[in-house]
């Protein structure tokens, strides 16, 4: 059967995407970023997933206005990197598990959480800078990924007793998958950060420690905090946080497991607008 | 019964739910426009003709004429939206962001650089931080992008 062997949570900020694709890795500003990061990638090689389970939003690009899904899972083939203006960052295309994600679909849907099935959506940053950061440059991704795309554009977003229930039916699924796949459920988006309005800038370094201290040791509890707590204390933007509760959700202990092992925790301000966090946990 | 809105008193910040979506839908959607490389042509070439083609209030297309950030979320401007706008002018996020606080790029960098905006005086509209309405601008920025 299937199983999840970790989840890893990273930020996914587009600069962090151009410093890569530019070259600029080793500049000081960036070299503080990046070298959070080298662990990541070097745990990433020796324990290598079949599929990752990608959580992320999409930024205005696949999805304008006109349809605003809550929760999208992408069940193609495969799914191109979108052009968000600059042209589509050069990495590679993103391959999907389309057996996996149907079975996943099916087995939420039962499980009464109301998914969309999308079969053709571009990716943008909120998915690529988080393989970027654990990859590294790589002429193609070495595992499957599932996209899973959730609406923070429009508010209400899902609230964080949603998406971590969501990531326990998650995990359900996962394990009923008769293939022996190791899959590992990634949470991205964050920390705290405001891209709007004159408390644009808006970082709140205490407020995020405490997220990654509950997020790891009470994430049951943490996610019973409205989202008025996320916009107040951790910015407008900051409400993306809520994405990896869904990842944390799917963990063994969530299901009466035990503990996970936190393999690494790094975080740093700023890239750019926005406070950078990364967690791994092992199952 | 009205919407339940706990978030109307955060200052500097407006939260970009379904009454601001339905003021902003066309402006939004002519942002998303500029995703095609023809339309971002288009527009550079003559930006009264191409804001025209759109059931846009005029407010609105004042706003992104000037370039007023602020101007254009208060007319209902989502944010990845309006970042269409600044990626067709060549602008980078970070100068999108800082251009709503009335500092210039390199007062807002520097304020990223030494931690980002502290939150103290800044959760709660009537606290004294330099999010709120009457410490605007905070620096020597035109405001615009």
């Amino acid at each position: 059967m299937a199983r999840i062997t970790a989840s890893v949570y990273t930020s996914h900020v587009p600069a962090i995407g151009a410093a890569l694709d530019l070259g600029k890795t080793q500049e000081p500003y960036w070299q503080k970023v990046f070298s959070g990061y080298e662990f990541g990638k070097r745990w990433m090689r020796e324990h290598r997933p079949d599929v990752v389970f990608l959580v992320y939003n999409d930024h205005a690009t696949s999805f304008s206005l006109e349809i605003i899904p809550t929760f999208a899972i992408g069940t193609a083939a495969e799914f191109a990197v979108a052009d968000e203006g600059w042209g589509p960052r050069p990495v590679p295309k993103v391959i999907g598990h389309p057996e996996l994600a149907s079975h996943i679909a099916q087995s939420v849907i039962q499980d009464d959480f109301d998914l969309t099935i999308v079969n053709k959506m571009d990716v943008d940053h909120g998915l690529t800078v988080p393989l970027s950061l654990l990859f590294g440059q790589t002429d193609a991704w070495p595992c499957q990924v599932i996209p899973f795309a959730v609406n923070v554009v429009q508010y209400p977003v899902p609230s964080g007793r949603r998406c971590f229930a969501l990531g326990q039916s998650i995990r359900k699924a996962i394990e009923s998958y008769d293939e022996p796949l190791k899959v590992q459920v990634w949470g991205t988006g964050g920390m705290s950060h405001q891209l709007q309005g004159p408390r644009a800038g808006l970082i709140n370094k205490d407020w995020d420690n405490r997220f990654l201290d509950r997020l790891i040791a009470d994430p049951a509890a943490l996610a019973q905090v409205p989202h008025i707590e996320y916009v107040r204390e951790a910015g407008s933007e900051g409400i993306e946080l809520v994405m990896w509760l869904i990842a944390r959700g799917a963990m063994s202990d969530m299901a009466g497991g035990a503990p996970p092992k936190v393999a690494h925790r790094f975080y740093h301000v700023p890239a750019s607008n926005t406070a950078v966090g990364h967690l791994i946990l092992e199952n | 019964m009205a919407l339940h809105k706990p978030y109307a008193d955060v200052p500097g910040t407006t939260i970009f739910d379904a009454e601001q979506s339905r003021k902003g839908y066309w402006l939004n959607q002519f942002c998303m426009s500029l995703m095609k490389a023809d339309n971002r042509a288009r527009f550079k070439a003559d930006e009264r003709t191409y804001l025209d083609e759109w059931p846009m209030s005029e407010e609105q297309k004042q706003a992104v004429l000037t370039r007023d950030l602020n101007r254009c979320i208060a007319a209902g401007g989502n944010i990845y939206f309006l970042a269409k706008i600044g990626a067709t002018d060549g602008k980078s996020f970070q100068q999108m962001a800082g251009s709503m606080t009335g500092m210039t790029e390199e007062e807002y960098r520097d304020m990223m650089v030494r931690g980002g905006r502290s939150v103290e005086g800044n959760r709660v509209i009537g606290e004294g931080g330099d999010a709120q309405a009457h410490r605007q601008p905070q620096g020597h920025g035109k405001g615009m992008l």
